[in-house]
């Protein structure tokens, strides 16, 4: 944040940094290794702690199974790859294809809705014969770059006109996924395309004025609702109110995080994970079982590693030069938290169960590689930084 | 102000307005984060008393509640199988402090043998240790009202009533029904894990394997509160269990145990089917095993004596047998030649006691050693001739033959709907060359036309095939399930009768002149079964068989007397009745039994009088030997 406060006082600053870089460039013994790879040390520590710490976790509330850990170590590692290879990408290059993952994003939606195969009731996958992939994944990262590359265009904040066609570009794809229908997905996406408006200085009375346009539609959303959705927001706030069904979740996930107190039952020590009361207790459900196992303090850890994370993308974005970027990584950055109170609040019993698994953590490849690839998007935008002309 | 859409792209301002906003989103996480943070200092802090006495004090668990397994009847009502009440002791390891200790007490309370803890120990290895073990089945009233006053001593222990399969009939109707018995890990991996929460017990043979989806039923539950003893304190919601379907066979009592009785002391078996629906009226195979001794575990020692006993009482003699048809196969050797005008009714062939192959002195010998003389259709049936069914299978060739008796089902499994049923053999050039990597010999041709050589038949096959002669050509599937019935089922549901086909045989002399010619078998002045054939309301058409168990040499005679029983020749029976309009058609086997005239005939026709409710039993004559 101090950076961030420095460059507002003193904005040559950057400028002189700029030109004292490029003497530096030639002679490349003083840039580090990371730094030559396109990686940013501070994320890569603190995404490598979660995954450490997910493998720990999984150990626990997978019975103790090595097969499951070594099918996830697998996914571990296609999704790293895949974040240092966009590393590798240039801004710029995201910059052109933008539009074209978009349209393509949601031509498969589309696709989704009319040959998308079922799964748990709802339609996500498409199944190309020789892979099965989940479009709404792409969108999570190509709403916040098209809405970042159109808005940054022109100049900042944008026209009404501008905002208008922003704002009909996130809820495209937003509609699409909402009918899948994946509700908790299509919000998130929503938020992450928002995050982006927000950030764009979009003038506070607008602002306003949209919060209010959004509280009023509520109810209309809920006449939309399909009935177990109408279910989950009913039971979240009464989930004694049906102990069988969506309550359950709910009613096990507190007594597993309650029970585990302060310091936490020990690992492999959770007596609601280890009896099969919490139901998902290696995806959506993780959370409980960390609360159970490793306390309020496991838990106060886990999240500081998840905030730092978040504030080291705030800061990418504060230091990048041009306004897309800063858009973009403000956006990643922003969701990526978003993701974590989304998750945390559904096991907790703040918010619905909507199905969102715990950032890095949870059993899974499909989200864990698309939150990578954002980072991945991050060190890019960070490491390149200096090689442009603003 | 310059409007807007000209301005011009001022870095450092824009900069400056997205950086501001950075810090509002900076905020903004940081009130997430302390809204977690609150949250959960709520759940884990203040409220932690609470919840730890919702885990730790009052479990909620859920409970199966298996179904009831169907009943089997069979087609009068009788039951056949049933469930009956019994009390097990069970443990749930995780629940018990010292497990050893508490079975050292058990033990003595109970005064468990050595025996009962070790194959405790035996089924702890098998379990998780949240799932009940039994320590101990079918407890006496006074073990339970022992182990009640002593309950407190022992959490995690207790007496838990479950149903267990019984078979009232006993050993009667061990080869049809079949047994249930514990699920094993095989049948882990194929059944519905879900559906069979709390079921011990699966189909493993006979009926009770094949129609195992329609006995089972539906799993249901039942959600507790448990106490940390693991004791159930208050049921809190049920969803009850769907019992299976009951079954009907088509398998009646009285006969079955009259073909169990009729055979006495010999090995073989008895297939009775009802030629018009393909019912299985008996299906005995000899000697049998108490299927109830399989339902709670058989210790390994009677195993192994069922195993090993030389009678092979497991072995389904019925379904699985291969024996040798001997003569009651010329019935289709006939309907072959007649079929494809290789013979006709009236042809006539001379016997002098044996046959011989053109350009070779070996002697295919006929039964008769001086001979029939001259023979048609008719006598050759009644008298068994074998050198008439030489001379017409030579005619015939092998290939022929094989391809008409695939027709009837030779070599085929029939489709009954019990388990494990055995193809039998019915050779050809193509099996032999593959098989054996041999050519085909003519003189092999002639010993399939009188049912020997490599031919293997098993009884079920034998009775499908009669049954198919006797409807003249339509085919219907064996089949013992008849009906079902559920709990919401007001009757009977009745299951589909399965006709596979008519067999494209044309011409109904052809099998009138078969069918004849049997029926003099049994009611002709010379024919084989004649001693059967009186004090009867209408007629029968059978045949008799003797099949060769030992080869005897060339100028031998066969000699009951000097041969060990195990090398008595087999005998075989097969009927349907009455022969003009038939309702059952019997196949007889009787291991070492000697001739099918004097052992297998008297079993088929005692069995048709207890079908047709015949009083008088026929005074037998003496039996001609084939």
């Amino acid at each position: 944040m101090s950076q961030l406060m420095n460059d507002r006082r003193n904005p040559p600053r950057a400028m002189s940094q700029l030109l004292q870089d490029r003497r530096k460039v030639p002679g490349l013994q003083r840039t580090s290794f990371l730094r030559r790879a396109h990686i940013d040390g501070f994320l890569l520590l603190g995404i490598m702690a979660l995954l450490l710490f997910s493998s720990v976790v999984l150990y626990s509330s997978g019975g103790e199974d090595i097969g499951l850990l070594i099918r996830q170590a697998i996914r571990m590692a296609i999704a790293v790859t895949v974040m240092m290879a966009l590393a590798q990408m240039h801004p710029d290059r995201l910059k052109d294809i933008a539009f074209w993952v978009y349209g393509i994003g949601v031509l498969t939606l589309i696709a989704v809705l009319l040959f998308g195969t079922i799964g748990k009731g709802a339609q996500r996958w498409l199944d190309l014969g020789f892979f099965r992939f989940q479009p709404s994944e792409i969108m999570k990262l190509a709403v916040p770059l098209v809405v970042a590359v159109y808005l940054a265009e022109r100049p900042l904040p944008p026209s009404i006109s501008r905002l208008l066609i922003a704002l009909l570009m996130i809820a495209i794809p937003v509609v699409l996924i909402a009918k899948q229908p994946d509700l908790g997905t299509a919000l998130l996406i929503g938020s992450s395309g928002l995050i982006v408006v927000f950030l764009s200085g979009v003038s506070w009375r607008l602002l306003l004025g949209f919060v209010v346009l959004c509280a009023s539609a509520a109810p209309v959303l809920w006449y939309f609702m399909h009935d177990y959705q109408r279910r989950r927001v009913i039971t979240l706030f009464n989930p004694e109110s049906d102990p069988l069904g969506a309550g359950y979740h709910i009613i096990q996930s507190k007594i597993a995080i309650g029970s585990g107190g302060l310091q936490g039952r020990g690992w492999l020590q959770g007596t609601q994970s280890h009896l099969e009361f919490l139901p998902e207790r290696s995806t959506d459900f993780i959370f409980a079982v960390i609360a159970e196992e490793f306390g309020l303090i496991g838990l106060i850890a886990l999240i500081t590693v998840y905030l730092l994370i978040t504030a080291r993308g705030l800061y990418i974005a504060a230091q990048a030069q041009v306004s897309y970027m800063k858009l973009l990584a403000g956006s990643i950055a922003i969701t990526f938290l978003i993701y974590v109170f989304v998750n945390v609040g559904m096991v907790t019993g703040l918010l619905p169960v909507v199905g969102v698994p715990l950032p890095l953590i949870s059993y899974g490849g499909t989200s864990m590689v698309t939150l990578l690839a954002g980072f991945g998007i991050l060190m890019s935008i960070h490491t390149h930084r200096r090689m442009m002309s603003p | 102000m310059i409007d807007p859409r000209h301005r011009l792209k001022d870095h450092f301002r824009e900069s400056r307005l997205v950086s501001n906003r950075l810090i509002f989103a900076g905020i903004f996480s940081l009130i997430l984060f302390g809204i977690i943070i609150f949250r959960l200092v709520m759940l884990q802090i203040v409220d932690y008393e609470h919840f730890d006495s919702l885990s730790n004090r009052n479990r909620v668990d859920i409970e199966p509640l298996p179904p009831q397994r169907g009943l089997i009847y069979d087609r009068n009502g009788v039951l056949l199988a049933e469930n009956i009440p019994t009390f097990s002791l069970e443990v749930i390891p995780e629940k018990v402090t010292n497990l050893d200790e508490t079975i050292a007490e058990l033990a003595d309370l109970l005064s468990l043998t050595q025996e009962d803890i070790e194959a405790f120990n035996e089924r702890r290895k098998r379990h998780r240790a949240f799932e009940e073990i039994v320590v101990r089945n079918q407890l006496t009233q006074k073990e339970v009202a022992l182990f009640s006053v002593n309950r407190h001593r022992f959490p995690g222990v207790d007496v838990v009533g479950r149903l267990i399969r019984h078979y009232p009939q006993g050993p009667l109707f061990a080869h049809a029904v079949g047994y249930v018995g514990r699920i094993n890990q095989q049948e882990m991996q194929v059944i519905d894990q879900q559906n069979y929460k709390g079921t011990l017990q699966i189909g493993k043979t006979g009926v009770e394997h094949q129609y195992e989806d329609l006995l089972h039923g539906t799993v249901g539950y039942r959600q507790v509160e448990t106490n940390v003893q693991g004791r159930t304190v208050r049921e809190l919601f049920s969803e009850p269990a769907t019992a299976g379907q009951d079954l009907y066979l088509h398998l009646d009592i009285n006969l079955q145990k009259a073909a169990a009785e009729a055979l006495g002391e010999y090995n073989g078996s008895v297939v009775i089917l009802d030629t018009r629906n393909g019912g299985v009226l008996a299906l005995v195979s000899k000697p049998d095993y108490d299927p109830n001794a399989f339902v709670t575990g058989i210790s390994t020692k009677e195993y192994a004596a069922l195993r090993d006993n030389p009678e092979q009482p497991l072995f389904n003699r019925a379904l699985r047998g291969h024996y040798p048809p001997g003569s009651t196969f010329k019935p289709f050797v006939a309907l072959a030649g007649l079929e494809l005008n290789v013979v006709t009714e009236q042809s006539r062939t001379f016997c002098p006691g044996f046959y011989r192959l053109p350009g070779n002195d070996h002697r295919y010998r006929c039964w008769k050693r001086v001979g029939h003389g001259h023979v048609d259709l008719k006598s050759a049936m009644a008298e068994s001739c074998d050198v008439y069914f030489y001379d017409l299978a030579h005619a015939l060739g092998i290939d022929r033959l094989h391809g008409f008796l695939d027709y009837f089902g030779f070599g085929r499994q029939t489709g009954i709907d019990v388990p494990g049923e055995s193809k039998g053999l019915s050779p050809s050039r193509e099996w032999k060359r593959a098989q054996r990597n041999q050519a085909w010999f003519p003189g092999e041709t002639l010993i399939s036309g009188i049912g020997q050589g490599f031919n293997q038949t098993t009884p079920v096959q034998l009775a499908h095939a009669t049954a198919t002669l006797g409807m003249m050509g339509t085919v219907y599937k064996p089949q013992l399930a008849r009906a079902t019935k559920s709990d919401s089922d007001e009757g009977m549901q009745l299951i589909g009768v399965q006709q596979a086909e008519s067999l494209p045989i044309q011409k109904s002399s052809n099998w009138q002149a078969v069918i004849e010619s049997m029926v003099e078998v049994v009611h002709g002045k010379r024919g084989t079964a004649r001693h059967i054939g009186e004090k009867l309301p209408f007629k029968i058409a059978g045949k008799t068989g003797t099949a060769q168990v030992f080869g005897i040499a060339q100028d031998a005679k066969y000699d009951a007397d000097t041969l060990a029983k195990k090398l008595h020749d087999h005998a075989l029976f097969m009927a349907f009745a009455p022969a003009d309009e038939p309702e059952i058609a019997i196949a007889v086997v009787v291991e070492n039994g000697g001739s099918g005239s004097a052992t297998a005939a008297p079993i088929a026709r005692k069995l048709i009088d207890v079908y047709f409710g015949i009083e008088t039993k026929a005074e037998s004559d003496e039996p001609v030997d084939e």
